[in-house]
Order: structure tokens, then C-alpha cells, then sequence
């Protein structure tokens, strides 16, 4: 029963056909490593929502169907983030809670990006007073602000198009210095 | 029963405890420290004032004494609500708690203590609720600045 069957390409009717000439196929292509993993690493972003106020309702609306962020590589979030590359800060972080995303920042494994999503998170927005937090760039480093309140889906969709260009324009080390 | 006859009932019965007003339909009796605890009682057990709806302060920086610490109760059995205040010291800012009345006036309390700095004699549990352990000072007082920041985490740079 263990005969060897030959591989062979086989047409809709069911007939053998010719394999095609191996200097036809598309078998090489020459890059330069940044720009390969950048272009892959831009289309696999996993965000990792840390949502906190009422921008979370954006947040909801430029997830779903009519936005759809998938198109971007950018819709499948993580819950944990451990497993996510964008943390994506929607709301107003206090100093209470500021610990708290500190510990979710250092969780991240590298490569991590940052967005803060709205006037809260950049800022603080309408808030000076003893309890928020007057922008999250105080204590994490952030790439991408989103201004709004709450931010149109199309300012959150260019801030994620902006992030991307900027993935693709870094750096990948795939060996540092660290390692 | 319709609110006023409550209304009369409660001024009449409180002539000598407490001085009885009527702000914006809503009987507000203002009384001494000393009467809170057996004002919330009387209202609880005679008047039915049965629900503690919320407590906090004002601060009234210039005034003396400095605080009016207020208090809200609703009778659910005639609808209406009162309104109870009194007033304490900047020096010492104390009332006696109503947790052995109400359980719930037990979070309340804790919060008025975190704003304001109010002391409620006989509540063991004034823990900060909102605000976090080693915060220092109380930011709804009036001469606490609005840009003091009290962060858990170190700026960077």
C-alpha cells in the first residue's frame, strides 16, 4: 500500500498537464531586510485596548463593520498584552491609574507601539486638576496622537495609516544589542 | 400624606432642635453638630426617612466655622426628601457617623473624609476611597491648588 505516488499538477478535467519551466516561476526577489519586515510588521498590527472613558464608544465604532480596521491589519485585539503590539490608550488615565498602565506598557514585548487615542490621553484635554494624568507621554513614550473628543474614525484610521508609514520607515533590527 | 403636611410635621417637631426652612421645595433643617446624630434618628424613626441619599461638605474658606457638612434623606414611604447641614470648624472638623443608622453612609463618608477632610466620630473605616493611599491633603478644599499633582509614577526625562 506504501506505492509512491508521483506529484504532478492536474488539470479541472482531471488530465495530467505539464509542469511549467522552473525559469518561469517567481522564486526570487531581492529587498532590503528593513523594508521586508517593516512592510510585514505595518499590516500585523494587534492592538491592545487599555480603554478607560467615553472615547471607548469611537473606540467600539471604528472596530466594527462600517470603519473596519481589518483593512488595516489593525482589528483583531489582544487581551493581553503580552500577545499585542499597539497599545492603544482611549480615554482619560488618572494617577491612580497610571501604575496600572505603566505595568501594561512594560508587559508589551518588543516591538511595541503607542497610540494615544482622543484629547485625554494626549493631553489630559479639558482636565487640570489633582486626579487626571495630563497626558500619557508624561510616563510611557507615545507615537501616534489622535487629537479629538471624542476623535472622528477617520482621524483614528489616519492616525493608524501614520503609524504605519512609520513602522515601514524603521529600523528592524532582528539582532540588538540587547540580544 | 402630601409634602407639606410632612413638611409641618417635621418643622414642628424639630422647633427647638434645629432651624427649618424651605429651599427650592425641598425642607432643609439647619442644626448643631452636637443634634446630628439625634436629628437623623428622630427623622429615621418618627418620619420615616428611611433612604441616606448622599453626604458632603461645603468649604467656605473666608467663613467661620468653615465647613457645612450636609447630609440628604428620602422617605420612601411619603416621597420627599430633607436636607440636614451643619457646621464645624476648620480647627476641628468633626460630626458624629451615621453608619449605626445607615450601613450605607459607611462609602459616603469615606469620600466626604477624602474631599474635604470631614472626621466622622465612630466610623473605623475612613481608608481613602477615590483617592489613593499617600495622597496628601484634601483637593475639594478651597486652598488646594488646581495644578498640584501628586503622581504614583515618576515623569520621564
Amino acid at each position: 500500500m506504501s506505492k509512491t505516488v508521483p506529484i504532478r499538477s492536474v488539470a479541472a478535467d482531471g488530465k495530467a498537464v505539464a509542469a511549467r519551466p522552473r525559469s518561469a516561476a517567481f522564486e526570487y526577489l531581492t529587498t532590503k531586510k528593513d523594508e521586508l519586515v517593516g512592510w510585514g510588521r505595518k499590516f500585523s498590527i494587534f492592538p491592545y485596548p487599555f480603554v478607560t472613558a467615553c472615547c471607548a464608544m469611537e473606540f467600539m465604532a471604528v472596530s466594527s463593520t462600517p470603519y473596519d480596521t481589518d483593512r488595516f491589519g489593525a482589528a483583531l485585539p489582544r487581551f493581553s498584552p503580552r500577545q499585542s503590539d499597539l497599545l492603544m490608550v482611549v480615554g482619560t488615565v488618572t494617577h491612580k491609574q497610571a501604575p496600572i498602565l505603566l505595568k501594561v506598557y512594560e508587559q508589551m514585548c518588543e516591538p511595541k507601539w503607542v497610540m494615544a487615542f482622543g484629547a485625554c490621553a494626549t493631553s489630559g484635554g479639558f482636565y487640570q486638576n489633582y486626579a487626571t494624568l495630563l497626558g500619557i507621554d508624561r510616563i510611557i513614550p507615545v507615537d501616534v496622537y489622535v487629537p479629538g473628543c471624542p476623535p472622528r474614525p477617520e482621524t483614528v484610521i489616519d492616525g493608524i495609516m501614520l503609524l504605519q508609514d512609520k513602522i515601514a520607515r524603521e529600523r528592524h533590527p532582528i539582532v540588538t544589542e540587547r540580544f | 400624606m402630601p409634602n407639606s403636611a410632612v413638611f409641618e410635621q417635621v418643622t414642628a417637631d424639630f422647633a427647638t432642635l434645629a432651624q427649618a426652612r424651605t429651599s427650592f421645595g425641598i425642607l432643609e433643617l439647619a442644626v448643631p453638630a452636637a443634634a446630628l446624630l439625634a436629628v437623623a434618628r428622630k427623622l429615621k424613626d418618627a418620619f420615616g426617612f428611611d433612604l441616606f441619599l448622599d453626604v458632603t461638605a461645603v468649604d467656605w474658606p473666608k467663613r467661620t466655622p468653615r465647613f457645612t457638612v450636609v447630609y440628604h434623606f428620602y422617605s420612601t414611604t411619603h416621597h420627599v426628601r430633607v436636607r440636614v447641614k451643619t457646621e464645624v470648624p476648620e480647627a476641628d472638623p468633626a460630626v458624629d457617623t451615621l453608619t449605626g443608622l445607615f450601613g450605607s453612609a459607611g462609602f459616603m463618608e469615606r469620600e466626604c473624609h477624602d474631599m474635604y477632610g470631614i472626621v466622622f466620630r465612630g466610623n473605623a473605616d475612613l481608608r481613602p476611597i477615590l483617592l489613593y493611599e499617600g495622597f496628601e491633603g484634601h483637593p475639594l478644599r478651597k486652598d488646594y491648588a488646581k495644578e498640584h499633582e501628586q503622581p504614583l509614577v515618576p515623569y520621564r526625562e
